[in-house]
């Protein structure tokens, strides 16, 4: 008897189990519609490296996944303009997961942006995958297990570059920082790395953000005979300290570094002005066959090269997608799972992978501006100079202080 | 007749949670309190200040580091912020009264953007990213966590500051006040301290613009650049004129309109909204200067007049 | 090397060239701003926003027309004067029989209008404006190393302001100016236009905002919103000068880039904040600014 019931109780049990890996199994994808949000910088300083672009590309990446998997659920896009405002992302965030019913956000340009909408979705239990923001704090204090971080972060431009620079030959530095957290981190960043590369750091000046005028910053810069001048700035504090730097005969006497600039500040500033600086950057659209394939598609849009947020929209939606694909659910954790189990290895990313702390790691390029000389074609920009593999480029999980990381 | 407009205000406030989107109305609500706070400056003493933001996001950073970094109760920090606002409010006064008119606005605006600076480049505020993830805790034993417990201690607390700014308003101290606004060297030949009464005012208002900023906070988690932003002292500026200077109604009215309005802007017209503003407070200023309540209340006492020309003031 | 609380004494030098070059900007802003205050008695809080359209305009001029920076230091201001004009006309003449702070509303909103109109068109980084070849390069001036356009900036905006000032306290037309300024229906009865006068001083004003962008649009991005950064600080240089005089204007603005230039030096974390400072001080010590009259 007393046998009887325990195997009655197993017979229930397993009954159950299997109801319950049915259940999971079956496509749970919500009213068959997954949707994408992408909530970006349509006007703000953010916009000329997402924005508008980033809106295509990720329409770009719905319509080629339809094309090649012919999917049974339907895949929608809605987008909207977060203001780098943080009660404003919060607030759509919030309202796209709650009413809209929307399974991912991506883009998310600001930090401000970008920290606001992954409290959200972990309150939600939905998926972010922030594209555009870097700050480091997103993989570290502030992580959570629903968030991806794509593209870049602070550390990985600024202590890249830096590494990378003084393996280039550029042993001594002098940093121009902005004066908030930002520009401090990047500093911070980069001076652990040229230390350890065995470089020098001869000093620094912290200037206020935002800064019109740069020149007294840049000849405490230029006194101290730095062969490196590192910017640990971003935005139009970046290109001010470019233009200014010419203008002083700063350069090309020293070496520009910036730790952290995007293709479309370069084309904006033009090479005669940028030329020989060092970048870190995850993406270059001339690099190859297949890059320069999907970047002219997207210029037959935009008109414009992509940057390496657009280009990055553009790999996480589609393996956020395909990840939806294998699973046949759009439930958070599950289709997480998967996209943390499976490599990444398309046009844009090489040996990628989503660490356990939302790090999204793969290959970053060192790259140098051309000269103008050297440019002989529209957006023929950078030089590739050296490969900075996925291990190397970001910060080690050693180092983190996400609680996520088991250690 | 007023007070059945109050209480039916009172009525929708306490039903509108359970159909329009909480986190909205808690939004719109906060920046009532601010823009009723706002006119008690500007629609009753006539001091037009451009820095009224420093106190909004000032005191929402206090707040936010106090329960944060200090782990103080809600109701402390809440206490702590707005004194904060207040001291802020007097040093900014003390300052700026010195100044009338346009060297007013001026003065304020630019010891804002001191403040605004302060908040960037000091080391707890979380400089671009903003303080973020500050706890809501717990007011009075109730757990905030939840939406609609958080709209209806909000709400309270939009009812108490409104009734204070009203009374204040309606005291004999609103009444010299408002003889400061109308002639300010009669105000001074009958005898009256002016500075004193216009430091009173401005710390005060600086006060609930502050506990604005601090409830603000707490709907949203964080305290960011954009509360102490010289934008945000000109969204107030718009709200108050929208809804009408001057009224007891129209800081709340504007700030409800203008605030939906930006949500359903940001899907629509995208970065043309700062231009949808501008726009607007171009139109309030040259063709709409009572704004919405006082044109209405201009509208009613016309036809009240015609119906019983007598009564005709 | 002689040196001064450890700064040797040539980079100290060289700052106080660099804080006249900014010095220069705050004096032609301010400069506007005062003669517009003279006249309609409002704060033009669009000056930013129109300084801004200034350096666009150079900017439009060069890549639509072709029209290099010397032609545009002619005609952007004369474009952005008609465009003062029209805003006179239309919009703030209606203005003048209510509170002055109405003027300064409306402004306020028309900057809005403005910067988030630029801003949508052409986006936050901006467009670059080449150094003309002519002023391209750098000088040796013996104590520092200084790009030739950085001083023609301070020699041109020297040159713009003592012409100014010349013409509004020593010659006829001035004195017609001052005179609808102190009492205008007594100016109108001896036959003068004033409301001709005050449109062409705000078209002036709103110029000289327009001439200082041209010349800054080579030095910093042209960008939409490098006039909201810059119009705030020279509020406060407003209110430290005081109204009273169009000298007083001259000489706040560019003693404050020089004191600026001196705090980047000595404590750079005080820079952004340290002419509000002296606001401060200032308001504390002489309520109606330096060069100011209580009324």
């Amino acid at each position: 008897m007393m046998l009887k019931n325990n195997k009655l109780r197993s017979v229930c049990l397993a009954s159950l189990l299997a109801l319950g890996i049915q259940q999971g199994a079956q496509a749970q994808i919500s009213d068959n519609v997954v949707k994408i949000g992408v909530l970006t910088d349509m006007s703000g300083p953010y916009s000329d490296f997402s924005g508008k672009g980033s809106v295509t590309a990720t329409q770009m990446a719905i319509s080629d996944f339809e094309k090649k998997y012919h999917p049974k659920f339907k895949i929608e896009m809605i987008s909207a303009d977060h203001q780098d405002k943080a009660d404003i992302t919060s607030d759509k965030a919030r309202q796209w997961f709650d009413r809209e019913h929307v399974d991912m956000i991506t883009d998310l340009v600001s930090s401000t942006a970008g920290l606001s909408a992954m409290k959200v979705a972990k309150e939600k239990n939905k998926i972010v995958i922030i594209t555009g923001a870097g700050s480091s704090k997103i993989t570290n204090a502030g992580c959570n297990d629903v968030t991806v971080l794509y593209v870049y972060d602070t550390y990985a431009t600024g202590q890249g570059t830096a590494k990378a620079v003084v393996k280039q030959g550029g042993k001594t530095w002098f940093f121009l920082t902005a004066d908030y957290v930002f520009g401090h981190s990047l500093e911070t960043d980069a001076t652990k790395a040229i230390k350890l590369a065995g470089g020098q750091v001869l000093g620094s000046v912290s200037h206020p953000f935002p800064s019109r005028d740069l020149s007294s910053y840049l000849l405490k810069a230029q006194a101290s005979g730095a062969q490196v001048i590192g910017l640990a700035n971003a935005g139009d504090d970046t290109i001010n300290s470019i233009k200014q730097a010419a203008e002083f005969g700063v350069t090309p006497k020293q070496h520009l570094a910036a730790l952290l600039i995007f293709i479309s500040d370069v084309h904006s500033v033009g090479l005669k002005q940028t030329q020989g600086m060092y970048l870190t950057t995850g993406f270059y659209w001339d690099r190859t066959p297949e890059t320069r394939a999907f970047s002219k598609r997207y210029f037959n849009v935009m008109q414009k090269m992509p940057s390496m947020n657009q280009a990055g929209v553009y790999s996480a939606v589609m393996h956020y997608l395909e990840a939806v694909q294998a699973t046949g659910s759009d439930d958070t954790k599950t289709v997480m799972t998967e996209m943390k189990k499976t490599p990444i290895n398309d046009f844009y990313a090489h040996n990628g992978h989503i660490r356990e702390d939302g790090r999204m790691v793969y290959d970053m390029y060192l790259a140098q501006v051309k000269k103008p000389s050297e440019s002989k074609y529209p957006w023929d920009y950078y030089q590739i100079l050296a490969t900075i593999p996925a291990e190397e480029a970001f910060q080690p999980l050693s180092e983190s202080t996400c609680p996520l990381v088991k250690k | 007749m007023r007070i059945a407009i109050y209480l039916i205000l009172l009525i929708i406030g306490a039903v509108l949670p359970h159909f329009v989107y909480p986190v909205l109305l808690m939004k719109i609500l906060c920046f009532a309190i601010f823009a009723c706070a706002f006119n008690l400056l500007l629609g009753f003493s006539g001091l037009l200040s451009f820095g009224h933001a420093a106190f909004f996001g000032g005191a929402a950073y206090v707040s936010g580091y106090l329960i944060k970094n200090l782990e103080l109760p809600t109701e402390v920090a809440i206490i702590g912020g707005v004194l904060s606002a207040a001291l802020m409010g007097w040093l900014v006064g003390i300052l700026a009264i010195r100044r009338q008119g346009i060297y007013f606005a001026m003065v304020t605006l630019a010891l804002a953007q001191m403040v605004y600076f302060i908040c960037l480049e000091a080391p707890i505020t979380g400089g671009e990213d903003g303080m973020q993830g500050i706890p809501r805790g717990s007011f009075l034993g109730l757990s905030l966590k939840d939406d609609l417990t958080l709209y209806y201690v909000i709400f309270t607390g939009f009812i108490l500051a409104f009734l204070i700014i009203y009374r204040t308003i309606h005291s004999p101290f609103g009444q010299v006040l408002k003889a400061i606004r109308e002639n300010e060297s009669r105000a001074i030949s009958l005898g009256y301290d002016v500075p004193k009464y216009k430091l009173l005012a401005f710390v005060i208002s600086a006060a609930f613009a502050g506990f604005a900023g601090i409830l603000k906070m707490l709907v949203f988690n964080f305290a960011t650049l954009t509360d102490v932003h010289w934008h945000m002292s000109g969204d107030v500026v718009l709200m108050t004129i929208f809804g009408g200077i001057g009224t007891i109604l129209g800081p709340v009215v504007g700030s409800s309109i203008i605030i939906t309005l930006e949500d359903q802007l940001t899907d629509s017209a995208g970065d043309m909204v700062t231009v949808i503003m501008g726009v607007i407070f171009v139109v309030c200023v040259l063709i709409f200067r009572k704004g919405i309540v006082g044109e209405s209340v201009a509208l009613y006492q016309r036809m009240l007049g015609r119906k019983n020309l007598p009564q005709v003031k | 090397m002689i040196e001064i609380f450890g700064v040797p004494l040539m980079a100290l030098y060289s700052q106080l060239m660099l804080g006249l070059v900014n010095g220069s900007f705050y004096a032609l802003l301010s400069l506007g701003l005062a003669v517009i205050f003279g006249m309609l008695n409002i704060i033009n809080f669009a000056h930013g926003a129109l300084y801004m359209m200034g350096a666009f305009c150079a900017w439009m001029l060069l890549s639509l027309f072709n029209v290099g920076y010397f032609g545009a230091l002619i005609i952007a201001p004369i474009i952005l004067g008609l465009i003062g004009i029209l805003i006179e006309r239309f919009l703030l003449k209606w203005l003048y029989q209510v509170d002055h702070l109405y003027g300064l509303l409306l402004t306020f909103g028309l900057a809005l209008i403005f910067e988030g109109y630029f801003r949508s068109k052409f986006g936050v980084s901006g467009e670059t404006y080449d150094v003309p070849d002519l002023l391209d390069g750098p000088v040796n001036l013996g104590f520092m190393v200084i790009p030739k356009y950085r001083l023609w900036v301070i020699f041109l905006s020297l040159v713009v302001c003592l012409l100014t000032w010349f013409v509004i306290e020593k010659t006829r037309l001035g004195s017609y100016l001052r005179a609808a300024t102190e009492n205008p229906k007594l100016t109108q009865a001896f036959g003068i236009n004033v409301p001709l006068m005050v449109m062409l001083t705000y078209g002036f004003g709103v110029a000289l905002a327009g001439l200082a962008g041209v010349m800054a649009a080579p030095i910093y991005q042209v960008s939409p919103l490098m006039g909201s950064h810059l119009i705030i600080i020279v509020f406060a240089v407003v209110v430290i000068g005081g109204m009273g005089s169009i000298m007083g204007a001259i000489v706040s603005g560019l003693g404050l880039g020089i004191v600026e230039g001196l705090t980047k030096v000595f404590y750079p974390p005080l820079s952004s904040t340290v002419v509000f400072i002296i606001m401060a001080l200032v308001l504390i010590v002489r309520p109606a600014g330096l060069f100011g009259r209580e009324k």
